[in-house]
């Protein structure tokens, strides 16, 4: 008998797509005082993945923390993925996470062994990142959250911002959009289950493989392409670098089933807001379809890493990525700033 | 001409019931919704399924008219 609360049921927003847009964060944290440290070398007023604090010349301290309302009804796999997705931007500084705390809020509906379950998922991810979780905190509330904060650690010479991008340099993306389009589809019943299962491995899969080839190479930039979707992520980057950013549509991944739903209007709010922040730095070039142009502003859950790569060794780069990240894909390049942050090309 | 009341909801639910309705197979539906995205994705529905949208605004709420 099925008597277990679905997880899903019980969050009115899934996964990344809770994250408050951009612009309305911007906002918030207008007029805030920033108190300077010449220790802090990334810190909030960056739009940065994670704060990066320098300890001493060899070592440097990642700080970031992540977690949303079930985007899955698996709580194992709600768990996993949302510690992974934590973990994330650690791998997107080209940093190691080494400790973790837990942060959960569990509703009264929820069974003990729900509950323990997703700690499951969070825990496993947390051991194969190579980190520990050392504690948490736990709260009961209306809905479920999980997720976690995550320290690590990255040499301060190799530190990867999001606004390091130069004129020449190649862009690399290392997963295939469509998750927000893919998960609010599945919420009405359309999407199939070896599909589900596709994305949900997706989800589920550490970015450490594509950082550790990363690390190897002389990357210039990176970021990891979350709630703020592949858009948003580079308009970031690219007012981050003071560079243009060039999206060449036609060689950006995407699942294909989610081109047709976001055609048939199953596209999250998230998506929206998504817009409404990126799309003044946006300038459409080419005949780009509304649902191409839809997945590019689509809300990614666990998504994955944004680089930006010298021409001359993106080729090589591509390729060891390829071995780890089957679906890592050039999907544009970078040049000095001209006409808007973003030129979607063909 | 049926009418779907998606008031109160927000995505993917106003989609899902004219996807239900349009099961009658009629020429017109009217769908009321009250927010921008439920109004953006019923529109985009209703065109793929070949209809033509147009839409009234009235205190927040929107009353998306779809004929083919």
């Amino acid at each position: 008998m099925e008597t277990e609360v679905k997880l899903t049921k019980l969050a009115s927003c899934a996964g990344c797509g809770a994250k408050v847009g951009a612009g309305t964060l911007a906002r918030l944290l207008e007029g805030f005082e920033t108190r300077y440290d010449p220790n802090l070398i990334v810190g909030y007023d960056k739009s940065d993945d994670a704060s990066v604090y320098v300890l001493d010349e060899n070592t440097a301290l990642v700080q970031t923390t992540d977690f949303f309302p079930p985007i899955v009804d698996d709580p194992y796999l709600y768990g996993r993925i949302a510690a992974v997705n934590a973990l994330s931007d650690v791998y997107a500084m080209g940093g190691e996470p080494k400790l973790a705390l837990n942060i959960m809020c569990v509703t009264d509906a929820m069974e003990k062994s729900t509950v323990q379950e997703i700690l499951r998922g969070g825990y496993g991810a947390a051991y194969e990142a190579g980190a520990i979780i050392t504690g948490g905190h736990t709260i009961s509330g209306a809905e479920p959250i999980y997720g976690l904060a995550v320290s690590g650690f990255v040499h301060p010479q190799k530190v990867l911002t999001n606004s390091g991008a130069r004129p020449g340099d190649v862009l690399i993306l290392t997963k295939p959009l469509g998750i927000g389009v893919l998960t609010t589809s599945a919420k009405a019943g359309m999407v199939d289950g070896p599909v589900l299962t596709r994305i949900y491995d997706q989800m589920a899969q550490l970015n450490k493989a594509a950082r550790d080839v990363m690390v190897r190479f002389p990357v210039h930039s990176c970021t990891d392409v979350t709630g703020f979707a592949l858009l948003g992520h580079s308009f970031e980057m690219a007012q981050g670098s003071g560079v243009t950013v060039h999206l060449q549509a036609g060689r950006v991944p995407f699942h294909p089933e989610a081109y047709d739903l976001a055609d048939m209007g199953f596209i999250p709010a998230g998506a929206y807001r998504n817009r409404d922040y990126a799309e003044p730095g946006v300038t459409v070039k080419a005949d780009v379809s509304r649902a191409m142009l839809d997945l590019m502003y689509d809300p990614q859950t666990s998504g994955g890493l944004l680089m930006a790569v010298g021409e001359e060794r993106s080729e090589e780069l591509l390729r060891q990525l390829r071995d780890a990240v089957p679906c890592a894909a050039v999907i544009g390049y970078v040049t000095d700033y001209t006409e808007n942050s973003i030129l979607i090309e063909a | 001409m049926t009418r779907v009341d998606a008031r109160g909801l927000s995505c993917p639910e106003p989609v899902v019931m004219l996807r239900n309705a349009m099961a009658s197979g009629e020429d017109a539906y009217e769908i009321v919704v009250d927010n921008t995205v439920s109004r953006e994705n019923v529109t985009r529905f209703a065109e793929h399924q070949g209809y033509a949208v147009s839409v009234a605004e009235a205190d927040g709420e929107y009353t998306l008219t779809l004929k083919r």
